[in-house]
């Protein structure tokens, strides 16, 4: 093959190359992907006790979704969710932009903060329960605990990394301290905040779900708890997959168009 | 007068920066800072705006303070016209109208990030003369520009100081520019500050 003749070649896989699938496809691909993975599995195993495939899953969710048994202990769950989420993500926020925009105090927390990041989440969660009661309060106390850590570290490097001559020019111009937070400070963090709170929903959900299955009598740990105690393998999985499936929602409705309007100025 | 500065000392660790400085500005004069690099005038600019705290002696500034830094120092994140309208408290029409005057009419809706960087340099101008202050520091605002672009800017700076008449403090490298703009001079020379000023 002459040397020509290998130029054509490559020009001609230029042209031909096919345009990459929108993300949308992608994902929608991957989930398919997962679900043959799942049914491959379950039919490898060949019993429905132990894993069942998704055509007896599937059926058993719509059943509890007609019920209304499934939105009750998804609603219980999801709120909690929310409540320790707003708490975790606000208080973070605060003690990472004082601990990042202070240096004396920053000395002083971080041991805090490391023995807080250590502190296994169970521990907390038990703690919580001894010490508040069995009630919602000491749940969702609980779940903000173990989360507030990790938002204060994420947010800390984010305040570290603020532009000075960007502060330095909301000082000249003697923006108000509610300017600098929203249009200053809180845009420089916006992909921190992506980050943790992509992170923090799915930490948060994960802990929620212990704390129900340890005490509280109603939400998805709680019927986790009850089913795992029957050994009914489709139950828990009914209600796993219905709050991933939520999950997975929010992430796709809520969060991922919020990214995507904080960072408009950078795709323009 | 609306500014008066008597530094006494100004140090960065054991190394003097500045020392025994003293200059009042009134409305409508421009002194124009020359020196080398490295001599403190961008420190003395902060000193000034009050971005830096941590001398010996006092300044004394009333009214609104503006400032047109080396870089454009823009938010990046938010549009031309919201750059001014945020920074100044300007109305959008305002904000307009300043844009217009500084050649950007029409771009009010668009990030820095889609404006050249001359285009930039224009948009931070215009924020500081949005701002309609009393006190202007410029601090080197036409390094690294070609000269057409320069001779551009100082005409518009030129209009706008003698429509506003603030007191500015005009840093600069340029003799031709502090020469064009200046009603002052004051030339700091390294190490240890022997001043002179003189009247243009």
């Amino acid at each position: 093959m002459s040397l020509s003749e290998i130029r054509n070649i490559t020009a001609g896989r230029g042209k031909g190359s096919p345009r990459p699938l929108p993300s949308w496809a992608v994902r929608a691909l991957s989930l398919l992907a997962l679900l043959v993975f799942w049914v491959a599995l379950a039919w490898a195993k060949a019993d429905p006790m132990v894993l069942p495939g998704p055509q007896i899953v599937l059926p058993r969710i719509l059943s509890e979704a007609a019920s209304g048994e499934l939105w009750v202990h998804l609603g219980a769950t999801l709120w909690r969710v929310v409540q320790a989420f707003a708490a975790a993500m606000s208080l973070g926020l605060l003690l990472g932009l004082v601990m990042g925009l202070s240096p004396t105090l920053n000395r002083w927390l971080d041991p805090w903060l490391v023995v807080f990041l250590n502190l296994p989440a169970l521990v907390v969660i038990v703690l919580c329960f001894l010490w508040i009661g069995l009630n919602e309060t000491a749940a969702i106390v609980a779940v903000a605990i173990n989360k507030i850590p990790l938002v204060t570290a994420m947010m800390r490097e984010g305040a570290r990394a603020l532009n000075g001559p960007l502060g330095d020019m909301a000082q000249v111009f003697n923006m108000s301290a509610y300017a600098r937070l929203r249009h200053i400070v809180l845009p420089q963090l916006a992909p921190h905040l992506a980050a943790t709170a992509r992170a923090g929903l799915s930490l948060i959900w994960k802990i929620v779900l212990v704390v129900e299955f340890l005490g509280r009598g109603q939400g998805v740990g709680f019927k986790i708890h009850l089913h795992f105690q029957m050994f009914d393998v489709t139950m828990v999985m009914v209600y796993a997959l219905s709050f991933v499936a939520v999950m997975l929602a929010i992430e796709t409705l809520i969060l991922q168009p919020l990214e995507n309007r904080a960072r408009r100025w950078r795709d323009a | 007068m609306s500014l008066h500065v008597a530094i006494r000392s100004k140090r960065f660790g054991e190394t003097h920066i500045l020392r025994d400085l003293v200059f009042q500005v009134a409305p409508g004069e421009v002194l124009a800072v020359l020196g080398p690099s490295g001599v403190g005038k961008s420190t003395l600019l902060r000193l000034i705006a009050g971005l830096d705290t941590d001398y010996v002696g006092q300044i004394r500034r009333t009214g609104r303070l503006a400032m047109v830094f080396q870089e454009p120092v823009l938010m990046p994140w938010r549009s031309a016209r919201d750059n001014l309208r945020l920074t100044t408290g300007v109305s959008a029409d305002q904000a307009e109208a300043a844009l217009a005057r500084v050649g950007l009419s029409g771009k009010g809706g668009l990030f820095p990030g889609q404006l050249s960087l001359g285009q930039q340099r224009r948009l931070s101008l215009a924020r500081a003369y949005a701002a309609r202050p009393d006190i202007l520091l410029l601090d080197e605002p036409f390094v690294s520009l070609d000269p057409a672009l320069v001779e551009d800017m100082l005409a518009l700076t030129e209009s706008v100081i003698a429509e506003q008449r603030p007191a500015t403090v005009f840093v600069t490298h340029a003799q031709a520019e502090a020469d064009r703009l200046a009603t002052r001079q004051m030339k700091l020379q390294a190490p240890a500050q022997a001043v002179t000023a003189q009247g243009a």
